[in-house]
């Protein structure tokens, strides 16, 4: 059976060749593009033409849903729910309300920027196809590589193949589905 | 050029010291985990601090079948070892805050090697401090009880006390520093992962790293969520020793009602942290031969926060004796005489300025600062009279208050002090099996300090033009290429 195949790798040896190297791959038209580095390379947005997440808006939501859930819970307790008077405190203290809301406002928005950066990237996902190229293990230790799909319009095996092997990579392999 | 180099040099010194590289870097802090035979020392350490930790076990369980009569708590000091020891544990716990958050907002690179054991650190503090209230509680099987959840009784809990602002503070700090802690590891649980020989280590870490592959978009994200942790997280961590102080300062006992509290609590929390951060990376940059990543650098740094912090606690103290005067009320002006010489327990106030005043202006001078010797003894110092302060707060407080006729002594029990000596033994139980199964040091923030990790750009720059991590989040667009 003929091995199906998800895309072309290529290493290179630094943060460098990397970025030039991605940045002629999106010269090139290529959009099911990506780079992986043992740690955050921020000029690989650029070169790769990374939109800005969305993340922070969501963390924002978090946390306006965080405090109007503290201000809420605390209102209808102890205005609505249960009212009774401690400290010849009114039953709307709202001084006394800030600290709980605080801290949710914190709790939730928090919660949101881990979950929500985990289900933007998918994670977890435990099964990737660059995970049965054996060399991509040292993408987690001192390599970095560069992948183009075959999903990608432009992708053409030999086409695609004999242009990365132009990029001058350490060597360019085939990622198995 | 020469003399420019050696001046940026001594201001902006190396965070690595020595030849490193990615793979090296990556090798020497993932071996100890994965390679490196356990070392006996090890097993000595954990074995005593493991048996200390049975001795917290053994209180608890007679603690819980019997009631907590067995403390020393009286009336009137209803508050005693239990709430010292919370304090005291909380605030130890804030240097990792600190460390991992302000610091990163702060731009401070040095950051980079301790934060994480630091923040390991804060995890571990913040489980031995809750401890205590739980188990004050005297029934902490209905601990539950402070949440807010509808019931079959109709209650609700009372947000207008300080208590329940303490419930809300701690929790959400202890969940928070807990994702921070485990966002931050990810990447290195990877690399782990991929570095791992055994089957069963490879199948663990691999599931703990999520399948993380370093991909740039994930990497975008998370930066973006490391960031935002780090600012959500600096509000946070003043806002818990505020509301610990909130504690005290929301009633009206001599001693606790003060406005100082809040920024005085803090300072005292940062200071008390740093301490055992220091007691913690001293011995361990010797025994795991760190001393490339946690450099003279890092220790000389630490202290100057200790002592900076600690000077703000001094001036906590001037200004509880300052209030005491300037208001001439007379609980205040009595309580801060019966505190300092005139009540049963003064030796306590002197031995805590001692401690933690007098000891920390050795600080100023470099041969102090440098040797670690000094700093390791400073330190344990320091830590006694951060332990000291809160004794002094609660128990000299509260054993004299308004009327005479309700005056008594308080004298700790063998519970008291062997749960205490517990939490010691748990938490130390805890830090060795983190050193042994977890990166001690953030091994992708270390690679990127590495000159090789710079991005060279295609014109104009001549290589000395460092990017941090903040600012690469900041500014995603870059230079035009």
């Amino acid at each position: 059976m003929e091995k199906q195949i998800y895309g072309l790798l290529a290493e290179f040896d630094t943060p460098t060749e990397l970025v030039r190297a991605a940045e002629k791959v999106r010269d090139a038209g290529f959009v099911k593009t990506d780079a992986f580095s043992p740690f955050p390379l921020h000029e690989i947005d650029e070169a790769l033409g990374i939109k800005r997440s969305i993340l922070p808006y969501l963390v924002f939501a978090g946390g306006v849903a965080g405090l109007l859930t503290g201000i809420g819970l605390q209102v209808f307790t102890h205005v609505f729910d249960y009212p009774i008077i401690v400290g010849g405190r009114p039953h709307l203290s709202i001084p006394a309300f800030v600290p709980p809301a605080y801290e949710l406002t914190i709790l939730l928005a928090g919660f949101t920027a881990v979950f929500g950066m985990l289900f933007l990237n998918g994670l977890p996902q435990p099964y990737h196809p660059v995970f049965n190229v054996p060399r991509f293990a040292l993408a987690t230790r001192e390599k970095f590589f560069l992948l183009i799909e075959t999903k990608d319009p432009k992708f053409n095996y030999e086409e695609t193949r004999s242009f990365m092997e132009s990029l001058n990579p350490q060597e360019v392999f085939d990622v198995e589905e | 050029m020469q003399d420019i180099k050696e001046i940026q040099e001594r201001i902006y010194p190396p965070m690595v010291e020595g030849e490193h590289t990615f793979d090296t870097v990556t090798d020497k802090i993932s071996d100890l985990t994965l390679k490196k035979k356990t070392p006996f020392h090890w097993f000595i350490g954990f074995g005593i601090a493991f048996i200390i930790a049975q001795i917290l076990l053994f209180t608890i369980l007679y603690l819980v079948t019997t009631g907590i009569g067995i403390w020393g708590n009286n009336q009137p000091v209803g508050w005693a070892f239990d709430i010292i020891n919370f304090v005291w544990w909380i605030g130890i716990g804030h240097a990792g805050t600190l460390i991992s958050a302000i610091l990163l907002l702060l731009n401070q690179k040095w950051r980079t090697s301790i934060n994480r054991f630091a923040e390991a650190m804060t995890l571990f503090a913040v489980a031995c401090a809750g401890l205590f209230p739980l188990l004050h509680t005297g029934r902490p099987w209905l601990a539950y009880w402070l949440f807010p959840y509808p019931n079959t009784m109709g209650m609700w809990p009372q947000f207008r006390s300080p208590l329940m602002w303490d419930v809300f503070a701690v929790s959400t700090y202890a969940t928070i520093s807990a994702l921070f802690w485990y966002v931050g590891l990810i990447p290195d649980l990877a690399t782990l992962r991929d570095r791992a020989k055994n089957k069963y280590f490879k199948l663990v870490y691999g599931l703990l790293s999520w399948g993380w592959r370093g991909s740039a978009r994930h990497w975008h994200r998370y930066e973006i969520t490391y960031l935002l942790l780090a600012g959500l997280s600096t509000p946070l961590v003043l806002s818990v020793h505020s509301i610990v102080s909130f504690d005290f300062s929301v009633s009206q006992v001599p001693g606790w009602h003060a406005t100082i509290f809040p920024p005085y609590f803090v300072a005292g929390a940062v200071f008390a942290g740093f301490a055992m951060v220091l007691i913690l990376c001293i011995p361990l940059r010797h025994v795991y031969r760190m001393k490339d990543f946690i450099t003279h650098t890092h220790l000389v740094y630490m202290a100057k926060v200790m002592l900076a912090t600690g000077l703000i606690v001094c001036y906590g103290y001037a200004m509880e004796a300052f209030f005491a005067w300037y208001s001439q009320a007379q609980y205040e002006v009595f309580m801060m005489k019966n505190r300092a010489w005139e009540g049963p327990y003064w030796w306590s106030y002197w031995l805590l300025i001692l401690c933690n005043g007098a000891s920390i202006q050795l600080l100023w001078f470099k041969r102090f600062r440098e040797s670690e010797f000094w700093l390791f003894t400073i330190s344990i110092v320091v830590s006694i009279g951060m332990w000291l302060e809160r004794f002094v707060i609660i128990v000299t407080s509260l054993h004299r208050d308004f009327l005479p006729s309700s005056w008594a002594m308080y004298s700790p029990t063998m519970f008291d002090w062997s749960m205490f000596l517990g939490t010691l033994g748990f938490f130390f139980t805890l830090i060795y099996l983190f050193v042994r199964f977890l990166p001690i040091i953030s091994i992708f923030e270390v690679r990127t300090l590495l000159p090789s990790a710079e991005v060279e750009h295609h014109h104009g720059h001549d290589g000395e033009h460092k990017e941090s991590f903040i600012e690469q989040v900041n500014e995603p667009k870059g230079e035009t290429a």
